[in-house]
């Protein structure tokens, strides 16, 4: 069983409309404290024996390239690594230039996932990003200079202001770039959000499904053409380059989480930490415990979780005389295809991944 | 024993908000009834839902005494769909006060109930309320109580109850005017129960009048309708507190306790007599017909046995709602219930929802239609679904009503205007004076039932006022529109509507339920059909994505109780065909007004 360490950066130069993630625009001053925290909170795991040694690290946000070289590197430093570990770090290409990524890359970075989202600025004017659609190519050239290959980019589509012709234009243009891994994301309004905000009250539509699957479909048709196969529902990769982190979280490794935030899951566990960076500096530095909450799951939930999250990954999930019946039907509604004694999603069942993992829960509940 | 030329029982008949349960207050407070410091407004008023409404639903009576006489006062509801509770209480009385607001004038419904007292022969004391308000207008309504009842306007009284100005001398005309009960010796115990509620503790209390015999406390008792037997466990009478006394005798009004718990043995309109000798069944008791229909439904289908025990515990306080099973694919189990009028089925289903804590589906209201088939019978219907294919249909008739609509009138092309709108036949057009008109139209009470009174009172600003009364059954060209999803009839959405009004709901009703409706994995049809025929089509188009698209930072139990949610979500769905319907639009679709 592989080991992931999740790595929680609360930090922005400024808040898209669309995120309902844990991170603020306000806190730069609270960036030292907040990594050391973070490395003492690992030394505090490794002392009692808690962080074997990890085959993925990722430094998620908020917006991790907001911190330089030696923060990062303190992080990793106090890391058990395995010698072919996947390290990634997001980074919004309007915070890197060329001196940064090479420094990460020296302190052990071997990932770089740039927030994209789109190409074209006016889709990025709604989602409320900032950067220049050139920024992501020169990123990109920098990462490599500094000798990273594993690039994802990260999109995301259904935006109402978006055209499918807009969506097509930011495909063919991230393409170009050639990463070997791209993240495409349907929008998703949330409320609390400005953007949910301004649904809300009528200032701006929301997101449309049936446009949302059309565009879903063309980037499985493009990214395919392109050389990335499909591994799990919002990811596409060059065969060899899934991201081993995120596939972590599907098919049910430990992770553990460091940061304001974040989420672990060790020894069938699941927990998660206090949600400001204030209250987990705070705990850290007087020698408590992080963690908000934590739960533990009877089997049965495990297993519909498992399999709920197994079935969103290429590998799908195996036959089982309690599932068969129902995923016959789905099979025979679309929704699921048979390989290999492995129940997998079909590329409409991919978009109806909800509908297809409540009957197979509900299935086995009935056959009970 | 009172002597009987001691003894007044007496109604008070007033249209709503002209000031009745405030006359009942000062009555109350004048003859010492009730202290100055345990005086509340609306003091006989019980029910919340009376006190927030400003109406009283359910008869009360209270004892008062006057001048070495005891008056029996039965207050009476006022609302157009309680004229059985008025024909009830009336029938324990030998007169009624009419009360009028004099700057108003009288109203359609308290006409309509005084000419149910004079038809019962009972003496009517007028009174013009309210004489204290600038709007005031005594002289103009006493001439109109004149012109329309016969009554010298120099008779009527000029009061204020809010006051007190005029009760004594009201007090005083009513010991005058009403005539004492009369009795006969040699007949044995007769006893009319004119209202019954159930205690939890107690059993049924039930408020009954003595014509022949004396009650006694202890007594064996005859229930006649019912045929059953019962020991009078306690008599009294409320002075307004219940008080306990030995007996009543003839003419005398209070309530009655005999450890009745099967709901009914003590129905309004019973019969008391001596177990021992028995008397005859009093007459003359008008019994409710129910007029509106509806489906009710548990929102929550477990919660079916409680409201069936509901219904019969409040149709012992209301015996004029029916009940009977029934089951629809769309909502489950429920009752198919028979109302006296929309205000009524409105104030039973608030009263099931407060009273037994209770979460309520209505569908529809409808009335009862009679359906003639090709083979000759007569189906009587009083639920759309149960009508006969169009194709075994010779023909439908529907009931109609005539309505009395007094108004002031400057809104009398309005009102004509409404009414034409909905298929009413103009019979009467009288001027009662010179700024009030008499209108009266035969109409279906289909039409009446939906939205008639509202539209009327927006139409004439508050001013007009309603009575109506059954005018037997007519051929109509009706239709039966289904509403089908998937080709499959849902039956609570099923309605008997007027060949020209056919089109207009099926289009209405498809159209909510393609709004409600959650997209499935197939697309699916929405069609409004008169037997094969369709007349209006939507389409739940096909649904294409549900998925979650992204998990944040291992956030997995946030996704889990997602996919949770929609598991219930699933489990409570309602299954139309191959279709899947939560409950929740079902009932928003039935809410929605047009």
């Amino acid at each position: 069983m592989s080991l992931g360490v999740y790595i929680h950066i609360p930090f922005c130069a400024h808040r898209c409309d669309y995120c309902d993630f844990a991170t603020w625009t306000d806190r730069a001053h609270l960036i030292d404290e907040y990594v050391d925290a973070c490395v003492t909170d690992l030394n505090q795991r490794h002392t009692a024996g808690l962080l074997p040694e990890a085959n993925t690290v990722f430094f998620g946000g908020g917006t991790p390239s907001l911190l330089d070289s030696p923060a990062i590197q303190k992080i990793i430093d106090v890391i058990p690594i395995a010698n072919d570990a996947e390290v990634t770090v997001e980074c919004n290409p309007d915070s890197v230039d060329a001196s940064k990524l090479a420094a990460y890359a020296r302190a052990g970075v071997n990932r770089l996932s740039f927030g994209v989202q789109s190409m074209v600025p006016d889709v990025l004017g709604a989602l409320g990003r900032t950067h220049d659609p050139d920024n992501v190519e020169r990123s990109v050239a920098w990462a490599r200079d500094a000798g990273i290959t594993a690039i994802n980019l990260d999109l995301i589509y259904g935006t109402s202001c978006e055209s499918i012709d807009d969506w097509k234009y930011t495909i063919d243009a991230t393409l170009a770039l050639r990463p070997d891994h791209i993240s495409a994301y349907a929008l998703t309004v949330e409320p609390g959000t400005p953007l949910g905000k301004a649904v809300a009250d009528g200032l701006q539509t929301g997101t449309d499904d049936d446009a949302q699957a059309d565009m879903y479909l063309l980037a499985d048709d493009l990214l395919t053409g392109a050389g990335l196969d499909w591994y799990e529902i919002s990811n596409w990769s060059e065969p060899g380059a899934e991201c081993r982190h995120n596939l972590g979280y599907w098919n049910g490794s430990d992770y553990l989480a460091i940061g304001c935030a974040a989420h672990g899951y060790t020894q069938g566990r699941r927990w998660w930490n206090v949600r400001t960076p204030e209250r987990y500096i705070e705990a850290i530095q007087n020698g408590t415990s992080p963690e908000a909450g934590s739960e533990r799951l009877e089997a049965a939930a495990v297993r519909d979780e498992s399999q709920a999250l197994m079935l969103r990954t290429a590998a799908g999930i195996p036959h089982d005389s309690e599932l068969d019946l129902v995923g016959n039907d789905l099979a025979e509604e679309g929704l699921l295809t048979s390989i290999e004694d492995r129940w997998i999603l079909t590329r409409r069942g991919r978009l109806l991944g909800s509908e297809v993992i409540t009957r197979l829960a509900l299935g086995r509940v009935e056959c009970q | 024993m009172i002597q009987l030329d001691r003894l007044r029982n007496l109604a008070i008949i007033a249209h709503i908000d002209h000031g009745k349960s405030t006359l009942a207050d000062r009555l109350l407070e004048l003859t010492g009834a009730v202290d100055a410091r345990d005086m509340r407004a609306q003091y006989l008023d019980s029910m919340d839902i009376e006190r927030e409404r400003g109406i009283t639903i359910k008869a009360q009576n209270v004892r008062l005494f006057w001048h070495d006489h005891v008056i029996n006062l039965i207050d009476t509801p006022g609302h157009v769909d309680f004229g059985y509770e008025v024909s009830r209480s009336l029938a324990a009385c030998e007169g009624v006060i009419l009360l009028v607001d004099a700057s108003q004038g009288i109203e359609a419904q308290t006409l309509a109930n005084c000419y149910l007292a004079v038809e019962s022969n009972l003496a009517i004391v007028a009174a013009v309320n309210k004489i204290d308000l600038p709007a005031a207008d005594p002289d103009r309504v006493c001439e109109e109580i004149e012109r329309v009842l016969g009554l010298p306007a120099e008779d009527v009284l000029r009061i204020s109850a809010k006051t007190g100005e005029g009760i004594v001398e009201l007090l005083d005309a009513v010991l005058a005017k009403i005539p004492a009960p009369t009795c006969d010796d040699t007949a044995g115990l007769q006893a009319l129960i004119f209202d019954s509620h159930y205690d939890p503790y107690r059993g049924v209390i039930s408020a009954v009048r003595v014509f022949n015999g004396t009650l006694t406390s202890g007594q064996r008792l005859r229930f006649l309708q019912a045929n059953a037997t019962h020991d009078a466990e306690e008599i009294g009478t409320r002075l307004p507190v219940p008080t306990p006394v030995t007996s009543l005798g003839p003419g005398e009004v209070g309530y009655l306790v005999a450890g009745i718990k099967d709901v009914g043995e003590a129905r309004v309109g019973e019969t008391v007599t001596d177990a021992a000798r028995p008397g005859a069944v009093l007459a003359g008791y008008r019994h409710p017909k129910p007029m509106v229909f509806c489906g009710l439904y548990p929102v929550v289908g477990d919660e079916y046995a409680d409201l069936r025990e509901a219904l019969e515990r409040l149709s012992l306080n209301d015996s004029s709602v029916t009940y009977e099973p029934e089951t629809s694919g769309a909502l489950g189990f429920g009752f198919r219930c028979g109302f006296l009028g929309l205000l009524h089925m409105e104030i039973v289903r608030e009263r099931l929802e407060r009273e037994y804590d209770l979460s309520l589906v209505a569908t529809a209201p409808n009335v009862e239609y009679l359906a003639h088939t090709t083979s000759g019978e007569v189906a009587v219907v009083d639920n759309p679904s149960a009508m006969p294919d169009p194709a075994e249909i010779a023909s439908i008739e529907e009931p109609y009503v005539t309505i009395t609509i007094l108004t002031p009138t400057e809104f009398v092309g309005p009102l004509m205007d409404l009414a034409q709108s909905k298929r009413a036949e103009m019979t009467k057009m009288e001027y009662i004076s010179e700024e009030r008109v008499e209108l009266v139209y035969v109409v279906p009470l289909a039409e009446i039932v939906m939205d008639f009174f509202d539209q009327m009172k927006s139409r004439s600003r508050g001013y007009a006022s309603l009575d109506y009364e059954p005018a037997g059954y007519r051929q109509s060209k009706l239709v039966k529109v289904d509403i089908m999803l998937n080709g499959v009839p849902v039956d609570a959405f099923s309605s008997i509507v007027h060949n020209e009004r056919a089109y207009d709901y099926g289009r209405r009703m498809s159209q909510k339920l393609r709004e409600l409706i959650p997209r499935q994995l197939f697309d699916v049809p929405i069609q409004a059909a008169i037997g094969g025929r369709i007349i209006a089509r939507e389409t739940v188009k096909a649904k294409r994505k549900d998925v979650l698209a992204k998990c944040y930072g291992g956030d997995i139990t946030r996704k889990r109780k997602l996919l949770d949610r929609q598991k219930e979500g699933k489990k409570r769905m309602k299954q139309i065909g191959s279709v899947e319907v939560p409950q929740e639009a079902f009932v928003a679709a039935l809410k929605l007004d047009d």
